[in-house]
């Protein structure tokens, strides 16, 4: 054995082994929005599912993003065959029901899927607490750079993405979330 | 029940290759080839075990067993049986079964083939194939376990993954491909073997595993080949390559062990390029286990990817084994193989196959760097990058089409020097079959100067290699008055590796020519229809006639039923159709192809309105594809002449010590 050619050869294979460690700390899927800080696309979109309580919106009425300026929104998309939008459901659905009156808005966006299987969807899962619309030839999914459902997008309430999840989202996270839109909106003044 | 059997089998089959692979090195130390046979027994219970745990999966699939995890990840009582044991690689778990089984096998005939062999370098191989095996196991055992208890039992599952039983290539394709991947293990652990054993100068390594290798090449090769032809019925989109990820790891190691098979000739024949195939043979199984580890490990973006889980970690730690093991057994070994040959002049065969290698191993590493590329980008500079198919085009045609070059040239070339008359001679059917199918080319309308040029070459290396098989043939009419049929049967059982090579080498030039043809002259039109409209492309006339619907077994089917219309005339049916699975979400597209000896009309149906009003549907003429299928074939065929045995072992030996050819040539 030749063991100082051998030495030189392991050297050789300690950045390609930690090329590939490190690799696997990485999620290849995962790209990164270029949304955030940006203004979010605007939108108008029918109401197909109405909500409950004091949030609830008639079915059929417009939701447009203009409308909503001085609101935190929470968009999340998601649709009936979707497995992981199961799993986000029953939290996003109690965290949204505990904003009532507040400066916020959430709203579903039914994303490549019919109303009547959403709103079958919503009986099954035992309801949903804000509004849902729908968005035809998935339009608004195109302008938000959709990559999957479920995905939910923070805006605050100068209308700018200012965060983007993929994925399930959990009760603690979104209350993180939107508490911090609330407090920097009503820093600047804006929530009089 | 099965699931204690085929997981307990597990836990054995791991002890007995863990205890084999240590017990194997102590017994050839202490000099104990008395020993030995408990080594080998180790192999062959492996096998046993393995196949018991197979075999009780498939049971457990079929009877729908829903207490085993696997069963109730990919099983379903609607799925049809024979999709059903086809499922057994439809996900990671049974797909790293099948895997150590596969190996299992491999592993036990080859060590039974070469029990009786002297030396040390059988043992060292076996107790390599078997500390692989034991790799495996561990895999089996730890994330990529299948035989996982499930409580309370479902009494349904969700069904294999929809495409994968959309098409029976799914039960051809991947078997090959793992018949292919894991058989490149025998070469390696005979290197492996022959490193360890200090047998490493000698040849004896390649030879015991010739036959073994030109295998598990064929079956590679059939298993690429059969991939892209799936994809093409499948998929929809009228391809059948898309340099993905999945795609580019099975054809890395391809490239290298193709490297190899035209190399060791070198050293067979001149005793040079020694390290160079250790390294290419090492590189290659390397090779295999790093494009599993990215397809399985979600490391790199891919349409292919499996489930991921803590299984990248394991593999990236076998890599590390590997690769340290490898690389510091040859780089120690290295002093030990000079060359005893040198090259002789620049034009002879040994010169090709020095630029047929250096063409194959570049490019290796460019369709390498290609993949790994969006890991390093982001590695070093923190950005996402995905590296398409224009960057692996644009790579790649270049050295393709020089690869095909070289297989005219290589074949032509005699060993050590060339003579000009006697070239000229060779080279010259190649150059007018070459240049009749450029100007063919050009007069059809190719304007791409590399698609002239491959048409060229293509028709270039198909005379030199045809030429080989004729003048052989008429030389031994003349010189046997044997009829023409015997004469060519004796011709090619006499060297069987050598004409075995150029069947291959046609199979390659028609695989080239569909290609090329495919990339060159294709065309497609797509087009909204009502019932009675057509849709011409390339010519060829298509007549929407109705659509219909159906339930299946397993799905609901909604399809298009198009006439081929020669004039007035209907000259046959395609009826593209789309496939609703309940586990999926969209429908599963599922072209239909009408082929030709001069292409293939392929149909999509891409959209439908509910009442059968009107369809779109996309029509591709796709000259010339069936040929790249029937090259796969010729390929394989070339890799079965290669391994079928000799047939005059003694000829050889007689022609070898001096006798004169001609004899040797006629013996029966």
């Amino acid at each position: 054995m030749n063991w100082k050619r051998a030495s030189i050869a392991a050297a050789a294979a300690a950045p390609v082994i930690g090329l590939f460690a490190w690799g696997l700390t990485r999620d290849p899927n995962n790209i990164p929005s270029p949304l955030p800080g940006r203004q979010a696309p605007s939108f108008a979109l029918a109401v197909f599912a109405p909500g409950q309580g004091g949030v609830a919106r008639p079915i059929g009425d417009t939701v447009r993003l203009a409308d909503l300026r001085g609101k935190v929104v929470v968009l999340n998309f998601w649709a009936s065959w979707c497995l992981a939008c199961r799993d986000e459901h029953a939290a996003l659905s109690a965290v949204a029901a505990t904003y009532e009156g507040q400066p916020v808005q959430f709203l579903g966006v039914l994303y490549n899927d019919v109303p009547d299987k959403g709103t079958a969807w919503i009986a099954e899962m035992g309801g949903q607490s804000y509004p849902s619309v729908n968005d035809p030839g998935s339009r608004v999914a195109i302008d938000y750079g959709l990559y999957g459902v479920p995905e939910t997008f923070f805006l605050d309430a100068d209308g700018r993405v200012a965060f983007k999840n993929t994925g399930p989202v959990s009760a603690g996270m979104v209350r993180l979330k939107v508490d911090s839109l609330i407090a920097a909106h009503a820093k600047s003044g804006g929530a009089k | 029940m099965t699931r204690l059997l085929a997981s307990n089998a597990i836990v054995v089959a791991a002890a007995v290759t863990a205890l084999g692979a240590v017990f194997g090195p102590v017994a050839i130390r202490r000099g104990r080839r008395e020993w030995l046979m408990y080594l080998y027994a180790a192999v062959y219970t492996n096998f046993v075990l393995v196949s018991l745990s197979t075999l009780a999966l498939v049971y457990g699939l079929v009877s729908h067993d829903f207490s085993i995890s696997y069963v109730a990840q990919v099983g379903s009582r609607a799925t049809p049986t024979f999709y059903t044991i086809i499922s057994l690689w439809g996900a990671l778990e049974g797909s790293i079964v099948f895997w150590a089984w596969v190996l299992g096998m491999y592993a036990a005939a080859v060590v039974w083939f070469n029990r009786t062999r002297e030396g040390n370098l059988v043992p060292y191989a076996a107790t390599t194939l078997l500390a692989v095996a034991l790799f495996f196991h561990i895999l089996l055992l730890g994330p990529a376990n299948p035989f996982q208890a499930v409580f309370p039992v479902p009494f349904d599952g969700p069904g294999p993954n929809p495409l994968l039983q959309n098409h029976i290539l799914m039960a051809v394709h991947p078997p090959l491909l793992y018949l292919g991947y894991v058989g490149l293990t025998v070469p390696f652990a005979f290197a492996v073997g022959a490193m360890l054993s200090g047998e490493v100068a000698d040849d004896a390594w390649i030879r015991l595993t010739r036959r073994w290798t030109i295998t598990a090449w064929g079956f590679l090769t059939a298993a690429i080949i059969a991939g892209m032809w799936w994809s093409y019925e499948v998929l929809g989109w009228g391809g059948y390559w898309a340099w993905d990820p999945v795609e580019n790891a099975s054809f890395i190691p391809w490239l290298t062990c193709t490297a190899y098979l035209h190399s060791v000739m070198v050293q067979e024949r001149r005793g040079m390029l020694k390290l160079w195939n250790l390294n290419l043979m090492v590189g290659t199984f390397v090779l295999t286990i790093l494009g599993t580890f990215l397809t399985r490990s979600g490391i790199i973006s891919s349409v292919h990817a499996f489930t991921q889980g803590t299984i990248g970690y394991f593999f990236l730690g076998f890599i590390a084994i590997v690769l340290l093991a490898t690389l510091v057994l040859v780089a120690g070994n290295s002093d030990k193989l000079g060359s005893e040959g040198r090259l002789d002049a620049p034009l002879s065969r040994e010169t090709a196959f020095l630029l047929n290698n250096l063409f194959f191993t570049v490019f290796m590493f460019t369709v390498l760097i290609g993949t790994l590329f969006p890991l390093v980008a982001e590695a070093v500079r923190g950005v996402k990058v995905s590296v398409g198919t224009p960057f692996f085009n644009r790579m790649s045609i270049p050295m393709m089409v020089t690869l095909l070059f070289l297989m005219g040239v290589g074949p032509a070339l005699p060993w050590r020097k060339a003579a000009g008359p006697e070239l000229q001679r060779r080279l010259l059917p190649g150059v007018v079959v070459g240049v009749v199918l450029a100007v063919a080319a050009l007069i059809a309308g190719a304007r791409n100067a590399y698609a002239v040029l491959a048409f060229l070459f293509a028709g270039f290396a198909l005379g030199v290699n045809v030429e080989e098989f004729v003048r052989g043939t008429i030389a031994r009419v003349k010189a046997h008055g044997e009829a023409w049929p015997t004469a060519l049967s004796r011709l090619v059982s006499g060297n069987r590796r050598r004409y075995g090579g150029y069947v291959a080498h046609i199979g390659v030039v028609m695989v080239a020519l569909g290609v090329t043809a495919s990339v060159t002259f294709k065309a497609e039109q797509e087009a909204t229809l009502k019932p009675g409209e057509s849709l011409t492309v390339a010519g060829h006339t298509v007549r929407f006639k109705g659509a219909w619907g159906r339930e299946e077994q397993q799905r609901q089917v909604i399809g298009a039923t198009m006439e081929v219309m020669a004039g007035d005339r209907v000259t046959g049916i395609i009826e593209p159709r789309m496939n609703y699975y309940p586990t999926s979400s969209s429908p599963v597209p599922t072209p239909q192809v009408r082929s030709m000896l001069t292409g293939d009309l392929y149909l999509n149906l891409m959209a439908f309105r509910p009442d059968g009003s009107t369809i779109t549907v996309k029509a591709i003429w796709e000259p010339l594809v069936p040929w790249i299928w029937m090259g796969g074939l010729v390929l394989c065929i070339g890799a079965i002449i290669g391994v079928l045995p000799q047939r005059q072992r003694l000829a050889e030996a007689q022609s070898a010590s001096g006798a004169p050819s001609a004899l040797a040539e006629g013996q029966p």
